[in-house]
């Protein structure tokens, strides 16, 4: 496992963090204020290609390789996390139908999804069904003329306010299904959500099927496939983005805090010559820089294709959000009745982080995997198949 | 590449998942509760970089990947046009 970047690499990932220095960092406060994400940010991030960067050239988009996806991921989680959450859904579905899709969903979606002229939104999670997601209620019901009929309400959609394609799962007849469903359909509409803890600028929104008509070539991968194919597609994707934002998010608690601590005077010194202030900023740095290799693993696995991908991919994502709310915390405390205030980043990374942890799987499902795996192998060893 | 040695691979790598030695090779892995959500696409995964095969839209047919048999007649069928 290679964990140095090449001087491309480098170069990308210079492009994505001076993207975010002037673009992201100076509205992400005032976007969190007035939970809004203004269709002007969207736009800039069409631009840069960043919406389409996971789509092959031949349909209109960078074709960008996942380490790189990664660093992109990571300076956006630097700047903002909700921003973070719009190409964490873009790309989840555009993972899905790249995978999954027939070769007219290929032609006919991916181009405005790379483009921009799209925004899709993810929806997976329900009133009352979260991590049990194969108990999905939405249904589906074909008519005599092909067409579906969708019914059902999904929850928690981040920027479910402006997307204009879902990922749906709905179930036919106890086989759970995935549908591309467009903003304009018959019978769909979308509710905000509003007095969310984190991720406040994302645009949260419910979504309302009643009715909901579908044509018949908007279905996803096959009836009975859309929990453990394509959603599990989308998902892998959506931990993945979200293991590299954290370690961004983590990495500004730690800039914010070498900042803060060097100009913050008590007892007539800095305050980072306190050795409390230091062992935070020490365990702060390290888990910083664990979460960080997680994910380099992680890519280095999702460029081989490698099956261990998606294990791997859910400790860099349990590990490294767990590390975003203790570092954030930290950050918190350094700053003291500052880090309490909207006036300092540190703040909204505290509330934002908190999110983290629960989105794409929440971190006791991946618990709850990790550890059945570890027994696994721990099996294969001791069955004298090497050591795992 | 013989039928022996992609039972093979098939084996070891369903191994790392679930206890082969107690299985069947007809045994229906998704039905019987042996692996979990993720296990299909790792076997996805797998087929794709083990065989050089591209899993896609056609061939999400459980037929195709219930049973340790089954995923070894999905691969011969799929190696010839692979190669």
């Amino acid at each position: 496992m290679d964990m140095e970047l090449n001087a491309d690499q480098i170069s990308a990932r210079q492009a994505f963090r001076q993207f975010v220095e002037q673009h992201v960092i100076p509205t992400a406060a005032k976007c969190d204020a007035l939970r809004e994400t203004p269709p002007e940010l969207i736009e800039s991030l069409a631009r840069e290609g960043y919406l389409g960067a996971l789509v092959p050239k031949e349909y209109g988009g960078e074709g960008m390789d996942g380490l790189k996806w990664g660093l992109l991921c990571e300076a956006m989680g630097y700047g903002s996390a909700s921003l973070l959450s719009l190409l964490t859904v873009h790309s989840m579905v555009i993972q899905a139908v790249l995978k999954w899709g027939t070769q007219a969903q290929r032609e006919k979606w991916l181009p405005p999804l790379a483009s921009g002229k799209i925004i899709a939104g993810f929806a997976l999670t329900e009133n009352k069904t979260g991590s049990d997601a194969k108990n999905t209620k939405t249904s589906a019901r074909q008519q005599d003329d092909g067409t579906w009929l969708l019914q059902g309400n999904k929850k928690w959609m981040s920027f479910g306010q402006v997307a204009s394609l879902f990922l749906i799962l709905a179930q036919i007849d106890g086989k759970a299904t995935a549908f591309l469903v467009e903003r304009g359909s018959r019978g769909f509409s979308t509710e905000p959500i509003t007095g969310m803890m984190g991720f406040r600028s994302a645009m949260l929104a419910q979504l309302h099927m009643d009715d909901c008509l579908v044509p018949a070539e908007n279905i996803l991968g096959r009836p009975g496939f859309g929990f453990s194919h394509v959603i599990g597609t989308a998902l892998d994707q959506g931990r993945y983005s979200i293991a590299w934002g954290c370690a961004g998010l983590a990495r500004a608690c730690v800039d914010a805090c070498l900042d803060y601590t060097d100009q913050r005077e008590q007892f007539g010194v800095p305050i980072r010559e306190h050795q409390l202030i230091q062992e935070m900023i020490a365990d702060m740095i390290t888990q910083s820089r664990a979460a960080q290799m997680l994910c380099f693993r992680a890519a280095s696995l999702k460029e081989q294709g490698d099956p261990s991908l998606i294990m791997e991919t859910s400790m860099a994502k349990y590990f490294a959000s767990r590390a975003a709310v203790k570092i954030a915390s930290d950050a918190v405390q350094i700053h003291g009745a500052n880090g309490c205030s909207n006036q300092f980043p540190v703040e909204r990374h505290f509330r934002d982080a908190k999110i983290m942890e629960i989105i794409e799987g929440s971190n006791q499902m991946q618990q709850i995997i990790i550890a059945r795996y570890g027994y696994q192998r721990h099996q294969i060893k001791k069955k004298g198949g090497g050591n795992p | 590449m013989n039928p022996e040695e992609i039972t093979l691979k098939i084996k070891n790598f369903a191994g790392q998942y679930v206890n082969t030695d107690n299985i069947e090779a007809d045994t229906d892995l998704f039905a019987s509760g042996m692996v979990n959500s993720l296990f299909a696409m790792q076997l996805v995964l797998f087929v794709e970089k083990e065989f050089g095969i591209k899993v896609e839209n056609e061939d999400l047919d459980i037929d195709n990947f219930k049973s340790l048999d089954a995923i070894h007649l999905f691969i011969q069928r799929k190696l010839p046009v692979a190669s």
